[in-house]
């Protein structure tokens, strides 16, 4: 059921493969398996106990916005049939990142001098030893910072599921996570956040409006548009099952991200704490603004239009959320409640795309909203610390930031659309990337996993 | 013997249930169901998409009686379920062939 369009994206795309030092990862891989203990590394830094600490926290706090928060935010929001699969996919998709970061995914994204991908030295984790520090995290054990980084793969990958929820072949999601993780995720985390160029040009990005957001958004709609719209997208009742899931979901999306935010600043200190307050601010200022355009326009609140004005703030204060005061975050949120409620209930359907559970609607349009408002409250007095002088953002005078958050936010959305298509190239030469019209109708939960709710 | 099948709004469940004991019907089936007739249904809206939903949860019960007793308990249940508003149901009497109690295997009327 593959549209034209999506036929003729995939013609014109080549996949690019990052170069891997193999000849480094082999060295690196016999070091792991023969030498006794690694050889302790030292970053430059010395490690802290309230900081590991907290990091340790934030750690556990970002893994449960996956599980269970993404899980039941998403399968709420399904149809009864689908419940499980939906469930699955957050969960296949944790398992399959966790191992796949270990492996090589960490080290290309965070070790190494590329402007463009990092190297194989830190495979497997070789040379991170109990006293190795990270030059990216130097108060915090580098094995914790891998830790951490990890788990933000691994709701990325989870996020885009959501564009293409009810349709898309369960083996087809996995190889789809196991590649784009390669060709978008980690070359984007290294850009940003792994000394790679768009870091060195300045580009502000504080939990991850482009690498997570912005990422996750283009590939959801990436996706949806090539695997094509639901049976009965538009026509039929596809009404959620259960939205007190979703709800439940919402909640630990927004604690979580107090981890999420809070500890991006990678230390226990006021910048964290001021990140998670805007933070917090944004996802109440989000959720106001888009129930009260609903009650307008509608007549009525939902709870789906609070919860979905909530997240949105959350997405899209993110990049921004270390960098800027805390009323900057009401402002923020607010914008976010507005424009993104435009985009998941209107834009979609005036343009007939069925990005299903909004990714791109929320994370996407707010990934790229939050990415360029840093540059325009990007305020010094919060940004500076030891020897940095800080970032004035367009408000306290500065234009040249925006400009770099614009490249920023243009960089990520091209490369995501190549290497997404890509990746769904190559994917759709192995198996189908959507069920059958049959398994569609019958529901995903009996036909891929074999298994019903019997409620 | 008749079979009465009588679809009822959920919250009038209990009263007509008392009021057929009181006549003496000691038994009978419920089940959730969703229905229209006259009555409209409603509108949900999920993220801008919006749905009409005609279908209403109703109540069915079904109540297995000597022909003897029907006349009554038609009665009961319509006195019991009436609220005066759109939507409060239909009773519906077929003939019934044949009924067995399955721990003693009486049948017919003694098994009613």
């Amino acid at each position: 059921m593959q549209s034209s369009f999506a036929r003729a994206a995939i013609t014109f795309v080549g996949a690019r493969i990052p170069r891997v030092r193999w000849d480094r990862f082999g060295a690196a891989l016999g070091a792991t398996l023969v030498a006794g203990p690694a050889l302790a590394q030292d970053g430059g830094g010395k490690i802290d106990g309230a900081d590991t600490a907290f990091m340790i926290a934030a750690t556990a706090l970002v893994l449960m916005m996956t599980l269970p928060g993404l899980a039941l935010f998403y399968s709420g929001m399904v149809r009864k049939k689908n419940v499980l699969a939906t469930m699955a996919q957050s969960l296949i998709a944790t398992a399959l990142v966790s191992l796949l970061w270990i492996g090589v995914a960490y080290s290309l994204a965070f070790s190494g001098e590329g402007a463009f991908i990092g190297d194989a030295s830190r495979s497997l984790l070789a040379g991170i030893g109990i006293d190795t520090v990270s030059p990216f995290a130097k108060t915090i054990p580098e094995i914790l910072f891998m830790l951490y980084q990890m788990t933000f793969a691994v709701i990325t990958c989870a996020l885009v599921a959501g564009s293409v929820a009810e349709r898309m072949k369960f083996s087809a999601f996995m190889l789809f996570c196991a590649l784009w993780l390669f060709i978008v995720y980690v070359p984007s985390a290294h850009w940003v956040w792994g000394g790679g160029f768009l870091q060195k040009m300045g580009l502000l990005d504080f939990a991850g409006g482009t690498v997570v957001h912005i990422n996750a958004g283009i590939a959801g709609l990436v996706c949806a548009l090539v695997l094509g719209s639901r049976v009965g997208f538009g026509r039929e009742n596809l009404s959620p099952f259960d939205l007190s899931l979703a709800v439940v979901g919402t909640g630990l999306l927004w604690v979580g991200w107090f981890g999420f935010n809070g500890g991006s600043a990678l230390a226990a200190n006021s910048r964290a704490v001021f990140a998670i307050v805007a933070t917090h601010l944004a996802a109440c200022a989000g959720a106001l603004v888009w129930s009260g355009l609903e009650w307008f326009q509608r007549g009525k609140p939902s709870v789906l239009g609070v919860i979905s004005g909530a997240v949105a703030g959350l997405g899209t204060i993110t990049p921004a959320s270390g960098y800027v005061l805390p009323w900057h975050g009401v402002v923020i949120g607010m914008i976010a409640g507005g424009v993104c409620y435009w985009f998941c209930t209107v834009a979609k359907y005036k343009f007939r795309y069925d990005d299903t559970l909004d990714v791109f609607g929320v994370h996407g349009v707010g990934g790229i909203m939050g990415t360029l408002l840093a540059g325009v409250f990007a305020t010094r007095a919060i940004t500076a610390s030891e020897g940095d002088p800080g970032v004035a953002g367009l408000l306290e005078g500065d234009p040249h930031q925006l400009y770099v958050q614009a490249i920023g936010v243009l960089v990520t959305i091209v490369w995501g659309v190549i290497g997404t298509l890509a990746t769904l190239k190559i994917v759709s030469l192995i198996t189908p990337l959507r069920v059958t019209y049959d398994d569609e109708r019958e529901g995903l939960d009996i036909a891929l996993h074999g298994e019903a709710l019997h409620q | 013997m008749k079979i009465i099948t009588a679809i009822i709004k959920p919250f009038k469940l209990d009263e007509v249930r008392e009021a057929l004991t009181e006549i003496g019907v000691h038994g009978m089936t419920a089940t959730e169901v969703k229905g229209y007739g006259r009555q409209k249904g409603h509108a949900e809206i999920y993220r801008g998409a919006e749905y009409i939903v005609a279908f209403l949860p109703k109540v069915k019960i079904d109540i297995a009686l000597p022909e003897a007793l029907v006349d009554r308990a038609i009665e009961a249940i319509r006195l019991a379920a009436y609220t005066g508003h759109i939507g409060d149901g239909k009773i519906f009497v077929s003939p019934l062939e044949r009924a067995m109690r399955i721990r003693t295997g009486e049948t017919d009327f003694d098994a009613l």
